[in-house]
């Protein structure tokens, strides 16, 4: 019983844990699936149940540009991601820059889409489930928008002031993990809206 | 408890935090700004009892209304409002709370950790959860918009449509409802990110997932559970806000809404959120019944398996509190099946439970004991689930009392007989001092004769056919003297709460001095002070096996021999 082992066999191992900063932001998105889920699922129960119009099929056209300018948006904080962790702070900012302008685009675009829907069709939240389901969903997904064009314009406030180095690339990689997220949601806002809903 | 020494942490000197208190103002001030875990988790605990007091009031409140038939001490409103409040407060305030005010004292100091992943977004959550929670009180004053007298939410805590439409529940009693939910919601989905993020990432050395407490195991599980169920609760309410606020019609059957949807929306949150109080609930005994009986956990490797086992099943099985909507012959037996289904791993827990305590050396303390009633009366509570699975019996008994006996004594017979427990196992540890003994037992004992006579002979008003959510009934039915006896028990349990807040006040000054490590037990929060310094541990430990105190306690005969 003297002869105890002083080390234990497993003792000399390596002892690597995941970053709490991206289990905290997948964990998050967890979250925020199980609310868009939700307003999906409210949105294809109540297709075609409206009482009265407009319906998708008068008012609704397919927003082409929006799409692509957030889905390569996706392409460009990638990039940006590549950049700061290489220490290519110009670069960074650059592809920031160009993030932060295509969502802008996007959120332009909404913004347009709904006073067409507003002032030209009259469909407001109230008028009839499809408003009430279209402007809850696609607002929901682009209040998700507003808050990550937050976080990357004030990402790009501190990098134009050279306050950003390859330090905060796992900080930033959390804001890019969100923003990915914030896309994805787009494909299945886009294709329940736009295409199956149509 | 012998002499040997913890190489794990020198203890601080107790007098060092007494020397430097500061006055009262400075003291409250240093608890408002707080952002560490321990202090945080007092907090949400001191909030949880608070508010266990206020709704175990409300309890009583019914339980006097209903003791004799045609009484008419509580209007019909008043009674609405109550139910409602007793049930959206037990839930919301005093059950959530209290399991996240343990998750976030213990699960640090059991990974050997210094503070949670995000002190600031624990801080931060804690604060939402305590003002959604006063939010909801304060509808006594301003639900109806501070012209007449304010008025409680009375939609039931359920909260089903369209009651909750405008034309059915004017003024703002039901918007303080939604709102405060929402608020505390976000709270709560905050420290289950916060618990995530902890026990994955902040494990001392020689932690892996295998060594973890199942204390921690289950928070684990019950936190990545809460993420996916507080937040359809959360879609849902704003869904009821845009229909009261802007008109919108996802509840409005008028214009072409269904009803049915929310109550949909309601249980998918509120099945798995029964899951989200009951697994802590399993969490506490998993530490306490291997402590007391003097043995390992039986078949912990099962426990872990089947805790994620009811975590993915729960999600599954919530319209089986809708068997009587009118479903399909398919959806009833799916629903019927896969509730019967979660019978399987919480059969496995129970077994492994039993095969601890079978030929350990029992110390009947007292959160022991707590935990030994947990263990009859849980079974009887599964019990009484299976029963009301199978959908021709619910038809019956569906808003029954039968239905009330069956989820108070799951909410009440396994999660609060555990949460005294767990304070009891505890308190040394938060305060460094024990809880009285003697006041214990009859706390203890008390509460379990209470907690029998009312909610066995409740399942029996339930047969007789009394409905829930009646302000009171005739004479002629045959329910007056059960009636009577539920209340009896149910001022037994509220005497013995009383004890308990005696106990749990005086002993804070009058306990006897715990010590580390007061039970002798085996996990990592006994390694440091009681109570311990802000920063746990002074330089983190190293664990290599399940027990790591066991091992530093028997060095001749250390548990990682024998793990795989």
């Amino acid at each position: 019983m003297s002869s105890l082992p002083l080390h234990h066999p497993a003792g000399a191992t390596e002892w690597h844990l995941p970053s709490k900063r991206r289990v905290g932001m997948s964990a998050l998105i967890a979250g925020e699936c199980a609310i868009f889920t939700i307003f999906v699922v409210a949105y294809v129960f109540y297709i075609g149940k409206s009482l009265t119009g407009p319906t998708p099929r008068q008012v609704l056209d397919i927003p082409i540009v929006g799409t692509i300018c957030l889905l390569s948006s996706s392409l460009t904080i990638w990039r940006a991601e590549r950049a700061i962790e290489e220490e290519r702070i110009a670069w960074f900012t650059l592809w920031l820059a160009a993030t932060i302008a295509l969502a802008a685009v996007f959120l332009i675009k909404t913004i347009l889409e709904w006073k067409e829907l507003i002032y030209h069709n009259g469909l407001t939240i109230s008028t009839n489930l499809f408003g009430t389901t279209f402007y809850s969903l696609v607002g929901l997904h682009a209040s998700h928008v507003v808050v990550g064009l937050f976080l990357l314009s004030s990402t790009l406030v501190c990098s134009l002031f050279g306050w950003v180095d390859s330090r905060q690339s796992e900080r930033f990689g959390v804001i890019a993990l969100y923003w990915h997220f914030v896309d994805a949601v787009w494909i299945v806002v886009f294709t329940v809206v736009y295409l199956i809903g149509r | 408890m012998g002499d040997y020494s913890f190489p794990v942490s020198t203890p601080i000197e107790p007098s060092a935090t007494a020397s430097e208190v500061g006055t009262f103002l400075e003291r409250l001030h240093g608890w408002v700004v707080t952002v560490d875990h321990k202090r945080l988790g007092i907090l949400y605990i001191l909030y949880s009892t608070f508010f266990l007091l206020v709704a175990g009031a409300e309890a009583l409140l019914i339980r006097l209304q209903l003791a004799w038939p045609r009484n008419h001490m509580l209007s019909a409103q008043v009674y609405n409002r109550l139910f409602t409040m007793h049930g959206t407060t037990m839930v919301f305030l005093v059950g959530m709370p209290f399991l996240f005010g343990f998750a976030n004292y213990i699960v640090p100091l059991q990974i050997g950790a210094r503070d949670m992943a995000f002190p600031r977004l624990n801080a931060f959550s804690f604060w939402l959860t305590a003002f959604g929670g006063f939010l909801l009180y304060y509808s006594f004053l301003g639900g109806a918009g501070l012209y007449g007298m304010g008025n409680a939410p009375d939609v039931g805590w359920f909260a089903y449509a369209p009651l909750t439409a405008r034309s059915f529940s004017p003024g703002h009693a039901t918007d303080y409802w939604a709102l405060a939910l929402i608020v505390s919601g976000f709270g709560t989905l905050g420290t289950a990110i916060n618990i995530v993020a902890t026990v994955i990432s902040l494990r001392c050395k020689g932690m892996t997932l295998m060594r973890m407490p199942l204390f921690t195991w289950l928070l684990l599980v019950v936190s990545m559970l809460t993420l996916v169920t507080i937040t359809p609760l959360t879609a849902a309410q704003f869904m009821l806000l845009i229909d009261r606020y802007l008109g919108g019609h996802f509840f409005d059957t008028q214009a072409g809404g269904s009803s049915l949807i929310w109550v949909h929306f309601f249980w998918i949150f509120g099945h798995p959120e029964v899951y989200v109080l009951v697994l802590p609930a399993f969490a506490i005994a998993n530490e306490i019944i291997p402590v007391f009986c003097r043995k390992a956990i039986f078949g912990y490797p099962a426990m872990v398996a089947a805790s994620l086992a009811i975590m993915f099943v729960s999600l599954g099985v919530w319209a089986h509190h809708m068997f009587t909507v009118g479903m399909t012959s398919v959806s009833t037996a799916f629903f019927t099946l896969s509730t019967m289904l979660v019978g399987v791993p919480t059969g496995i827990k129970i077994f492994n439970w039993i095969a601890t305590l079978w030929g350990g050396r029992i110390r009947f303390t007292t959160p022991m004991l707590f935990c030994i009633a947990f263990l009859f009366q849980f079974l009887i509570a599964g019990l009484t689930g299976i029963m009301l699975s199978v959908s021709p019996w619910d038809w019956q008994l569906h808003n029954s009392y039968f239905v009330i006996a069956h989820f108070h004594y799951v909410l009440v017979g396994a999660v609060v007989f555990c949460i005294f427990a767990a304070f009891y196992y505890w308190y040394p540890k938060a305060t460094g001092r024990l809880m009285n003994e003697t006041l214990g037992k009859w706390h203890f004992w008390l509460f379990l004769i209470g907690f029998h006579i009312t909610f066995d002979t409740m399942h029996v008003l339930g047969l007789l056919g009394m409905p829930r959510s009646i302000y009171t009934y005739q004479p002629d039915r045959g329910w007056n003297l059960i009636n009577m006896v539920v209340s009896i028990g149910g001022a037994i349990q509220g005497i013995a709460v009383l004890i308990f807040a005696y106990n749990f006040i005086t002993s804070y000054w009058r306990g006897a001095i715990a010590g580390d490590d007061p039970w002798d037990a085996w996990t990592l929060e006994w390694a440091t002070s009681s109570p311990p310094p802000s920063y746990n541990f002074e330089e983190l430990p190293e664990v290599h096996s399940r027990r790591p105190l066991w091992d530093l306690k028997h060095p001749d005969d250390p548990d990682w021999e024998y793990e795989a």
